[in-house]
């Protein structure tokens, strides 16, 4: 991925390193971008897929969508991810669990939405035992629409994650 | 086929105690008292000329306005035959049926879905507890007269740092959607009232 040009790349110091170290094999950048890059270039995801959006959510790590060429791998266990995906629906006798993989995760950590049921509820909006919408269990910085969404809506998605977190551009979250 | 059927339903007709016995659809069913439901269901998995050795399922269903509400539908498969049967039993709410896992231990967890989704309880069940809502749940949800969007509703509270059950209240509310069409079933402003605005 690109690395986040907006930020302090214009001042007149940075331009003198660069020019200074350019020639000699080095390349010059505020540790804030090269954070950032690293950030968004391994944002192993946590499966967490609860109903029917798990299977889109299984595409988009086959070969045809590729997410790995975004540096996103699945991870088993949420001590190892960076980003949970919510793939379905989030009923409450899984709250609590969603709650704990979410609580295992170490920071920096995102949460993904994925579809209309992990969204507000969906279909089951109005059931007696699903929760509506997993933003009242965990907090969430992306929701894909759908039901389910398409795979390529998942990793637009994520795309969307990673810019979140460029525009962001600061170290502690 | 309609052969095995015709002895396997003289075999039952002989050997048990019976209010009805139908042919519907091509499958036997079965209409007992809570009484004789053992009986019944031993002699129709043991028999030579039923051997009904699986069990499918079991259902229930809420009739309020029956003097005895549940009915509780036994489902049963034989392999040999190649058939189905249907043994249907009607219970009132303070009554509780025998249960079957002495014959079919396969039925445990479908009576204690049963009982989860209706409160129907089984005599001499080895473990009768829910199996399928939240822990701590209260209420029968497949009752008729139980909520839609039952009682309680969670979330997460930052504060207590826990899961905490509060009484349900909609953001938004509930609609009614017509089968046919689901545009019609709920009133929008349409252009008219809109101009005459």
């Amino acid at each position: 991925m690109a690395i986040n040009t907006n930020i302090e790349e214009t001042s007149p110091e940075l331009e003198r390193l660069k020019k200074l170290y350019a020639d000699k094999g080095f390349v010059v950048t505020s540790i804030n971008n090269l954070i950032n890059w690293a950030r968004t270039g391994s944002l192993h995801w946590m499966t967490f897929g609860l109903a029917c959006c798990a299977v889109e959510m299984m595409h988009v790590g086959t070969p045809r969508y590729d997410v790995e060429r975004f540096g996103a791998a699945p991870r088993a266990s949420p001590r190892h991810a960076d980003v949970l995906i919510v793939a379905g629906t989030l009923t409450n006798k899984m709250a609590a669990a969603l709650r704990k993989a979410y609580d295992q995760m170490p920071e920096p950590r995102y949460v993904i939405s994925m579809g209309s049921c992990a969204n507000g509820g969906g279909y089951y909006h109005y059931s007696y035992s699903v929760v509506r919408g997993c933003d009242r269990i965990i907090p969430v910085d992306v929701y894909v629409p759908g039901c389910p969404p398409t795979a390529e809506g998942l990793l637009y998605g994520l795309l969307q994650l990673q810019k979140k977190i460029r525009r962001e551009g600061n170290i502690k979250r | 086929m309609s052969e095995q059927i015709e002895m396997a339903k003289a075999a039952i007709e002989k050997n048990c105690r019976l209010n009805d016995i139908d042919v519907n659809l091509g499958q036997l069913q079965l209409s007992v008292d809570p009484a004789n439901l053992i009986q019944v269901i031993d002699f129709v998995k043991n028999d030579p000329s039923c051997e009904f050795k699986q069990i499918t399922d079991i259902a229930g269903v809420d009739f309020p306005e029956n003097e005895k509400r549940f009915e509780v539908i036994y489902h049963f498969l034989s392999f040999g035959f190649n058939l189905r049967l249907r043994v249907k039993t009607q219970i009132s709410e303070a009554e509780s049926l025998p249960s079957i896992t002495s014959i079919f231990p396969a039925a445990n967890w479908f009576e204690r879905e049963a009982f989860d989704m209706y409160g129907i309880t089984f005599t001499d069940h080895p473990d009768l507890r829910r199996i399928l809502t939240d822990y701590g749940f209260e209420g029968y949800p497949l009752r008729k007269d139980f909520p839609l969007t039952g009682n309680v509703e969670i979330r997460y509270d930052e504060i207590d740092k826990k899961i905490v059950h509060e009484p349900v209240k909609l953001q938004q509310d509930f609609r009614n959607f017509d089968i046919q069409s689901p545009w019609e079933g709920t009133k929008y402003l349409d252009k008219e009232s809109k101009k005459s605005e």
